[in-house]
């Protein structure tokens, strides 16, 4: 029963409030039972390399493009910022660091969440609409060892290197335009990145931020398509949760990664 | 066979509800091994729940269902999936898996649960395929089925196990008459030549009636008919005489419940919902 008036919309506040945390618990429950289901992929790992194929494989076109432009934009304004300090020798640094600590993770999380994440979503989806799972589960196979499982990993493994090809490339282009086009002394620009460039303190911190991300890109990619209402247009609106969520987590979750990995010892 | 011998599906006093609809409300059906057995009843009526209860995908509020002996709601998980290996389902739409091919889709069940090699499980697919007449399909992609066709290959699907049973869901829905015909005729004779129990749910009353031997008839959570086919026809219930005679009025009304026409349409621009 809807009741009127402003107790209505505490009812409805409260029930929009119950709705997110049941869903919080459906997908932290379908999360630790994939992690539950990934050793049993040991012997069958060419099911993951299936999946990497279609998650990571097909997804290198757009993170090759867009590492490029990207690498290319900061080369420009990198070179016109520091070039009115006289400090244009110091774009390899710029780009080298803006790259691997934060555009390299969390632009190629993001495009993962628009071409990967939400192919996911939108497969799963399709298969719990054409009652593919439903017919898993009724031939004695269970379908989130089968088929969640397999992309879950294949995610989760995906984007750091993703993100390193994102980063190398964005290098790159950086390279390309700063060097090439704009004069900046070859030398000087990689011998700076060199120097400034920490293994541990930025590469490695670099990694950890894409594997937050690949887990938490794939956690909701799986788990939208897996809670789809299973209809044409509840495969859509879960595809479009999928980017959404996928997005404002992995751009908060950087926040938090950034302020305790680079933050004042 | 006689029905003395225990049937293979059991169910007693099933009840389940989905929220606050009740879809059984004290169901007894018995389905005897060897026979083909129908389960008809309007849209709604909870055919395919009651697939997916003796599948045990669904768990019932009271109420038993035994299958070869086993209590269904009450097994494990590992020993649920043994008994599914020896069940097959066939859904509505076929359920074949997209991103296979025919073979690959027959031969599924047998990699999944078999250390097969792969010539074994090739002379398996290519037999099971031979038995629904679309051997020479294997190499097609499932969007180059058509509907009935894709419902055959997920029969060849279904019996690559040799299971002891067969659920069919909705069949015979949206087929033409030739591939209807076929999988009538299919129907029948896999479950005579395999020796298989074979349980139809629904509504085509033609079709279904043609290959049943016993027909459970359901409506509102109740079964309200059950006999062969020859009994049912003389069944003494208004009921069950407009369902299998698709008489367009009786016992179920023609109209959804509504207020009365006139006042409902004097009642002005309030929208469909003035009454409600």
């Amino acid at each position: 029963m809807a009741i009127k008036g402003p107790a209505g919309w505490f009812q409805a506040l409260g029930a929009s409030a119950l709705g997110f945390f049941e869903r919080l618990g459906r997908g932290h429950l379908l999360l630790f039972s994939i992690l539950g289901r990934l050793p049993a992929l040991v012997p069958r790992f060419g099911l993951v390399v299936q999946q990497i194929y279609s998650v990571g494989v097909l997804s290198l076109l757009i993170i090759l493009v867009s590492g490029l432009f990207v690498g290319m934009v900061l080369g420009l304004q990198g070179y016109y910022t520091l070039v009115d300090f006289g400090a244009e020798q110091s774009l390899g640094t710029v780009v080298a660091l803006t790259l691997v600590r934060e555009l390299g993770p969390v632009v190629a999380a993001l495009l993962f969440a628009g071409r990967a994440g939400s192919a996911l979503t939108a497969e799963i989806g399709l298969m719990k609409a054409t009652e593919q799972l439903s017919g898993m589960e009724m031939m004695a196979v269970d379908p989130i060892k089968r088929t969640l499982a397999p992309r879950f990993l294949a995610g989760f493994l995906s984007l750091p290197l993703l993100a390193a090809i994102f980063s190398a490339i964005g290098i790159m282009g950086g390279y390309i335009v700063g060097v090439q086009l704009l004069g900046v002394d070859e030398g000087a620009y990689w011998s700076q990145m060199q120097n400034s460039v920490n293994f541990w303190d930025d590469i490695i911190n670099g990694v950890i931020k894409s594997l937050a991300f690949g887990f938490v890109a794939s956690w909701i990619a799986v788990f939208e398509g897996y809670d789809a209402v299973p209809t044409s247009e509840g495969v859509s609106r879960a595809t479009t949760r999928t980017v959404v969520h996928t997005s404002l987590a992995v751009l908060g979750l950087d926040f938090i990664l950034t302020a305790l990995m680079f933050g004042e010892p | 066979m006689s029905p003395d011998i225990e049937p293979l599906v059991s169910i007693r006093d099933l009840h389940f509800a989905r929220g606050r609809k009740t879809i059984f409300d004290g169901v007894d059906i018995d389905i005897r091994r060897g026979q083909v057995t129908a389960i008809m009843g309007p849209s709604g009526t909870g055919k395919t729940t009651l697939l997916r209860l003796i599948g045990g995908q669904l768990r019932p509020d009271k109420g038993s269902v035994r299958v070869d002996g086993l209590e269904v709601p009450k097994l494990r998980t590992r020993e649920l999936y043994r008994l599914r290996q020896r069940m097959g389902m066939l859904f509505q739409s076929g359920a074949l898996l997209t991103d296979l091919n025919v073979f690959d889709n027959v031969a599924f069940p047998l990699r999944e649960h078999t250390d097969l090699p792969e010539s074994m499980i090739r002379d398996l697919v290519l037999m099971k395929l031979e038995a629904v007449g679309l051997r020479g399909a294997r190499g097609l992609t499932t969007a180059e089925l058509s509907g009935g066709m894709a419902r055959r290959v997920a029969l060849a699907r279904a019996i690559a196990l040799d299971p002891m049973m067969i659920l069919y869901d909705e069949p015979f829905t949206g087929q033409d008459p030739i591939s209807m015909g076929v999988l009538v005729k299919l129907i029948r004779e896999l479950n005579d030549a395999l020796g298989l129990t074979s349980v139809i749910v629904s509504h085509d009353v033609q079709e279904t009636s043609a290959i049943a031997d016993d027909i459970y008839l359901l409506s509102d959570g109740k079964v309200v008919a059950h006999g062969s086919p020859g009994e049912l026809e003389h069944y003494d219930s208004e009921w069950a005489r407009q369902f299998l005679k698709a008489l367009p009025d009786g016992p179920v009304p023609f109209h959804y419940p509504a207020p009365d026409f006139a006042e409902d349409l004097l009642a002005g621009s309030e929208g469909g919902r003035a009454w409600q």
